[in-house]
């Protein structure tokens, strides 16, 4: 296969670059890494007006070739060809932001002047009209000197012409000219006093624009309406969290009921049928059923990222970070985080401040992922009480908002020692540029949740089924002799008695020290773990949530149940977020001490929380 | 807009109260970090550009945010204290 002409879509953060490359690409995109940084190389294939084939690289968003965070290193490296795992592009798209020429102009220049062959993406122009600026593509077209050609991403508008301009410069015989060697001479200031005699030239018409945005900002950034508007969000989402997943989670409940009264049905009593019913359908059953829970978190955060709106919260949360030495930047990924720690560690990637990035990455498991609701709710639906403590408040619900509180206090509080400690430096500060707001496209956000439901489903299929598959082996063999409990009895309950050892003192039983092994796998492993357990000991019995919470009530005390729960506020028990750790901090030093630091605080919270509860004769 | 703008002295961008309109007039480099004062020239603050205050945050010390040509931006008071901007 010959080595197709490569080009890359290069620009400011925001300009619409992933828009264009996907608009363009369609399917046809692979997504890997650039060796030895942690930042994704996107690329995909298309064909030129005249069918030429080439390969597209869709790079990191940066201001200028002075690269600060490692994403603007890869930007420039690859621009300059000195990227690892990359070479030197034939052609660049330059996508500029049509409603914000000044800014997106001045990156511009510096690229044109690297001397490679340039097209000028004018991308955003539905959204220059609505803040009321008309623009000559003819005038920047003669003064810059390359091909600019108007196009609107989203709508996929002007890419016709954009291929058929990029077939221009390409392989026409013209070859690459570096006439400087990769070298800018000219400095910022320079370039953007150019950037903006440009755009006055450019601009045909102005009438004052971003109303839109200046409106909703006068609510979302009000000293008074600001902090309400925010507060209101998150309550909403977790409400929503709640209450919206009931009807889901009930329909999801009863498909696995009757898989499993199929299965029984259709198979004659035995191995394969208790395999089936006791270990894989009751294990990914009870974890399957927080597919609804998990999808409404992270609807709730992409529509916020897709409208612009967590900026702003950034923005609102930036004194409070400063506090304790991050920025309001960290707010975006700790977020994210309450979906799943994973996510919420890559969303990192735009901190620039390398100690501030580390910090926020080492509380970011401390943030209740949606894997731990399982555990939680099962354990506080069996034990806690369901008295009303006030109108509307519920004792269960006090206390899941509890461990959400504490969850975030103790981060707050392990981000002021870490700052003060292992990641001290100077406080990194906080500059950024706040959005357009936009109104959510909802393909994107359909895709977004599509590709999360995927992951989830994967890992309920493959981790989670074959640790429940293994547990459920492990745990029906050797046989018990009547009287004696298989769950202690079998091999898996010989390896909980030595766990049991460890834990015991902080008033751990035999079931929890036997699902702690597969809670490392993956949190919520932990219940289909116990699911398995107790179905195995009532082969009886049918399975169901109900019969768990029963099985718990009869075989937990209060405070074991309480020191349970303050186990999984901290313990950072899951294999993907350590392996994330690693390859985000380069290393096996970050990670260790992270799941040092959690599994200390883990012993020691709960440990404390059972003596407290048994001195007080829960 | 009035005649006694022709004369007024510059403030720090700090101080300039919501929605006031104002030009930089001058930036002290020296007090900001090499990362921050090139971030700072990256989000478009120069000599004569044209500035407005848009919003404080609501918690004492917080970020400020304003509009520099067609952008908004973010930033924390102990940089705009280094922006002295003339008001309009
Ligand atoms: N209205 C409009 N929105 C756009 C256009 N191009 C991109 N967007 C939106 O602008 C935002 C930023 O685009 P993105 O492609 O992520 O920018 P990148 O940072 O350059 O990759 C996204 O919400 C896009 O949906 C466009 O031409 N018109
Ligand atoms: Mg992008």
């Amino acid at each position: 296969m010959s080595i197709l002409p490569l080009v890359a879509l290069v620009g400011n953060p925001n300009a619409g670059k992933s828009a264009l490359f996907n608009a363009l690409t369609g399917a046809r995109q692979k997504v890997g890494n650039y060796p030895g940084v942690t930042v994704e190389r996107h690329s995909g294939r298309l064909a030129l007006d005249d069918g030429r084939p080439i390969e597209l690289v869709d790079l990191p968003g940066a201001y200028s070739l002075d690269p600060s965070s490692p994403d603007e290193r890869v930007t420039r490296d690859v621009m300059l060809g000195r990227q690892e795992g990359e070479r030197l592009p034939d052609a660049i798209v330059v996508v500029v932001d049509a409603s914000n020429l000044d800014n997106h102009l001045r990156f511009t220049l510096q690229l044109i002047a690297l001397g490679l062959p340039v097209v000028v993406a004018l991308n955003m122009i539905d959204l220059a009209a609505r803040d009321g600026l008309t623009l000559d593509a003819a005038v920047l077209e003669r003064e810059l000197g390359v091909p600019v050609v108007p196009t609107v991403a989203v709508r996929k508008k002007g890419l016709e012409e954009l291929k058929a301009r990029l077939s221009g410069i390409i392989g026409s015989g013209a070859l690459r000219v570096r006439a400087n060697h990769g070298h800018v001479d000219e400095d910022i200031v320079t370039l953007q006093r150019r950037a903006r005699a440009l755009s006055v030239k450019a601009t045909v018409a102005e009438t004052s624009g971003r109303k839109w945005t200046h409106l909703m900002d006068a609510i979302a950034l009000h000293p008074v309406s600001g902090p309400i508007l925010l507060l209101g969000l998150l309550f909403l989402m977790f409400q929503a969290v709640f209450a919206w997943s009931q009807a889901p989670i009930g329909w999801i409940e009863s498909l696995f009921a009757a898989l499993e009264n199929g299965v029984t049905a259709a198979l004659p009593a035995g191995f394969v049928r208790s395999f089936l019913t006791e270990g894989l359908i009751a294990g990914v059953g009870a974890v399957i059923v927080f597919l609804p829970q998990i999808l409404i978190l992270f609807t709730f955060i992409l529509v916020l990222e897709a409208t612009g709106y967590m900026v702003r919260a950034a923005f609102m949360m930036d004194r409070l970070m400063a506090g304790v030495g991050l920025s309001g930047r960290a707010f975006i990924p700790l977020l994210s985080s309450f979906a799943c720690a994973v996510p919420g560690i890559m969303a990192t990637r735009t901190i620039d401040d390398e100690k501030d990035r580390l910090t926020t990455i080492l509380i970011a498991p401390l943030m209740t992922c949606s894997a731990r609701l399982p555990v939680y709710t099962l354990v506080i639906g069996a034990l806690i009480p369901n008295t009303q403590v006030l109108p509307f408040v519920g004792l269960q619900g006090l206390v899941m908002f509890a461990l959400y509180v504490l969850g975030i206090v103790s981060a707050y509080i392990a981000a002021l020692i870490l700052r003060r400690t292992v990641t001290a430096g100077p406080s990194s500060g906080f500059m950024m540029e706040m959005p357009k707001y936009q109104w959510p496209r909802l393909n994107d956000v359909a895709l977004g949740l599509w590709s999360r439901a995927l992951i989830f489903l994967k890992r309920a299929g493959t981790t989670i089924a074959v640790t429940v598959a293994l547990l459920w082996v492990l745990a029906s063999y050797p046989v018990a002799p009547a009287g004696v409990k298989q769950s202690e009895y079998s091999v898996a309950g010989r390896i909980a008695s030595g766990i049991e050892v460890i834990v015991a003192p902080i008033g751990f039983n035999h079931d929890i020290a036997l699902s702690l092994l597969p809670a490392m796998a993956a949190r919520e492993a932990a219940v289909g773990a116990m699911a398995t357990v107790y179905a195995i000991d009532n082969p009886e019995d049918e399975a169901g949530a109900g019969k768990l919470a029963e099985n718990l009530r009869g075989r937990w005390s209060l405070p074991t149940a309480l020191a349970f729960l303050m186990w999984f506020v901290f313990a950072p028990q899951c294999i993907s977020t350590i392996a994330v750790t690693r390859r985000e901090t380069n290393g096996w030093k970050w990670p260790a001490f992270m799941v040092g630091y959690l599994f200390a605080l883990a012993y020691i919270a709960a440990g404390a929380t059972y003596w407290a509860a048994v001195g007080l004769g829960l | 807009m009035n005649a006694t703008a022709t004369f007024a002295t510059p403030v720090s961008l700090e101080k300039l109260p919501r929605h006031a309109h104002a030009t930089v007039a001058q930036i002290d480099w020296t007090r900001l970090s090499v990362p921050e004062a090139r971030r700072l020239r990256e989000l478009g603050f120069d000599e004569g550009v044209d500035i407005e205050m848009l919003h404080r945050s609501p918690f004492g010390k917080g970020p400020i945010a304003c509009r520099i040509g067609r952008m908004t931006v973010a930033l924390r008071r102990a940089v705009a204290a280094s922006v002295r901007v003339l008001p309009a």
